[in-house]
């Protein structure tokens, strides 16, 4: 986060500051560790969080931080959730190599749809994106010999985890393996944030003109983060097969897609915690209200997300920042 | 020829409107020229088309001995040709040292990596610091580009195209909208800029344009009308019918 403080006078103070880990970074990657005491029997729902805020964390490196916005990011997800399974249907079931291979062929796919996606911005590119998601979900709707189709992938066998944690019903390997995951992804995301290359790209989200003016290969550098993004949606899927051993068409459906998009704008877009903080709230709300009334609960999901874009419109991430600039006496 | 840019017949036509027809130039090295003309003579169009933002229909765009006629905007960049835009291009997110520091990278070759931390690249920082204090920007390099005074991006527009290293800098209208007597210290730092670097700036202002040029370029409905010394275009008859008359008129 930019902050203007005149008082810095040292530009590599500057910057230093703000790559810097602040003290609330720790407090939450510490408190992550609290379900597995406070809420052990909800340990299942805290690994489905963390997925979703892995493949939203992979959204807003394109969405957030270079300015590509897209409907159909469930694509690669569902690219790495196919492939975990097809793996461990078809080869063998150990989960770490299987999840190597998701993020290499979810990349590849997103490194081979890159070249057309760059080449848009605006309406295009939501409807190319789109697009894009639908046809992958009906090609893997047809193609029933291979994925199971509707009728989702049987005979998914995943291996423990490092052979020694089994992935069961309480769920304790399949939240320890997904936090791990997403910690790790989030510390190469955060590298790539505040790295120079991270910085080209706030360039092209904020003015994509002006770029090539000053030397910058835009596309060269949207392709490229469009394939890191795809493989890092692409490892989330293959968490998901390999916490619940299945493969449902729905991981490529135009639900998770969309899905991902509130999520990402309800926690705030183009902050690193913004799609974890929108899992967060997203997955606990829908398990809430869906218990009171499973028929409407999108009733609340759709007033949360009229709220905050009309009150808050950097997300809920958004608005506490400015909350907390307020309170230091310095604006965001 | 030791032309550092030169242009040769550069025609453009958007349909039936033809805006810019046989626009041959040959900048030589550490000139200041001034490019003048009435609205829609064209002289924006001529800078799309030498930076690479519009393709011309026909002709070639030279620089040094190389033809660059094929190559994108910022592979001209990167071979030395900058511009500025006439309405602000910056970056509003962006505080001015990020946005100076990204050109610094770009030139550097270093944008591209992912994996060290920007603060590791203590000389690309280091230099986009130096560019924005020579330009007397340092005390708000700070500040985000969408807080700075309208005067002040002006400059960071400028900081943007230097940190290129350009050996051709093009200034589309530098001091639009700028007050008259910060226009004049915005011409004063374009002045102070090397000498090695070619400069071609758009600028209406004429006490400006005599004050700074030392060649002047005057174009008319897509066309070069003349080229000369700020002596020989104030003789010129034609251009006082052609621009001057109208100018003052106007």
């Amino acid at each position: 986060m930019t902050t203007a403080d005149p008082a810095v006078a040292d530009p590599h103070l500057y910057l230093e500051a703000q790559v810097r880990w602040r003290r609330i970074e720790i407090a939450f990657w510490l408190a992550a560790l609290l379900p597995f005491v406070l809420t052990p029997t909800y340990l299942q729902l805290a690994s489905q969080i963390a997925i979703t805020a892995l493949f939203a964390l992979s959204l807003d490196l394109i969405l957030g931080y270079a300015g590509i916005v897209s409907l159909g990011h469930a694509a690669y997800f569902g690219v790495g959730a196919y492939a975990a399974g097809l793996l461990s249907k078809h080869f063998w079931g150990e989960p770490l190599s299987g999840l190597a291979v998701a993020a290499l062929l979810s990349g590849l796919v997103g490194y081979a749809t890159s070249h057309i996606i760059v080449r848009f911005r605006h309406l295009a590119l939501i409807m190319l994106t789109l697009g894009l998601g639908l046809l992958l979900h009906e090609a893997a709707n047809s193609a029933h010999s291979l994925t199971g189709g509707a009728d989702g992938l049987q005979g998914v066998r995943i291996r423990p985890l490092l052979e020694t944690f089994r992935f069961d019903l309480y769920g304790r390997a399949a939240y320890a393996y997904s936090l791990a995951v997403l910690f790790l992804v989030f510390l190469v995301a955060r590298r790539l944030i505040h790295s120079p290359f991270g910085l080209a790209l706030r360039g092209i989200r904020e003015n994509a003109v002006r770029m090539p003016a000053i030397g910058a290969p835009s596309r060269a550098h949207l392709r490229k983060i469009y394939t890191i993004s795809a493989a890092m949606a692409g490892i989330a899927g293959a968490l998901l097969t390999h916490t619940t051993s299945t493969v449902s068409l729905e991981v490529l459906s135009f639900q998770r897609s969309a899905d991902v998009l509130v999520i990402l704008i309800l926690g705030g877009a183009g902050r690193l915690y913004g799609g974890i903080l929108g899992a967060i709230i997203y997955m606990v709300a829908r398990d809430q209200f869906s218990g009171i009334n499973p028929q409407y609960w999108y009733f609340w999901i759709g007033l949360l997300l009229v709220a905050v874009v009309m009150f808050l419109p950097n997300g809920i991430l958004g608005g506490l920042a400015k909350i907390t600039a307020r309170w230091h006496g310095k604006w965001p | 020829m030791s032309a550092v840019l030169s242009t040769r017949g550069l025609a453009k036509r958007f349909g039936s409107l033809v805006v810019a027809q046989d626009l041959s130039l040959a900048l030589p090295q550490g000139v200041r020229y001034a490019l003048i003309g009435p609205n829609g003579a064209g002289k924006t169009t001529l800078i799309n088309l030498i930076t690479g933002m519009l393709r011309p229909d026909a002709g070639s765009i030279l620089l040094g001995e190389d033809d660059i006629t094929s190559l994108r905007t910022d592979a001209r960049v990167k071979r030395g040709l900058a511009r500025t835009f006439q309405i602000n291009a910056l970056f509003p997110h962006l505080s001015a040292l990020e946005s100076v520091t990204i050109a610094v990278c770009e030139r550097q070759g270093c944008a591209g990596s992912w994996w060290k931390r920007l603060p590791g690249y203590r000389d690309a920082i280091d230099e986009a610091h130096g560019i924005l204090a020579s330009l007397r920007l340092a005390t708000d390099c700070y500040r985000l580009t969408r807080e700075l005074a309208y005067g002040r991006q002006r400059l960071l527009e400028i900081a943007l195209a230097l940190a290129t290293r350009p050996k051709v800098l093009l200034l589309d209208e530098p001091a639009a909208g700028v007050p008259k007597d910060e226009s004049a210290q915005l011409f004063e730092a374009i002045a102070e800029l090397s000498r090695d670097l070619t400069v071609l700036f758009i600028e209406h202002d004429m006490n400006v344009v005599f004050r700074f040029a030392s060649r002047i370029i005057v174009m008319v409905g897509g066309r070069i009308l003349v080229e000369g010394s700020p002596d020989e275009i104030a003789r010129n008859a034609e251009v006082r019918s052609v621009y001057l008359g109208k100018a003052h008129l106007g």
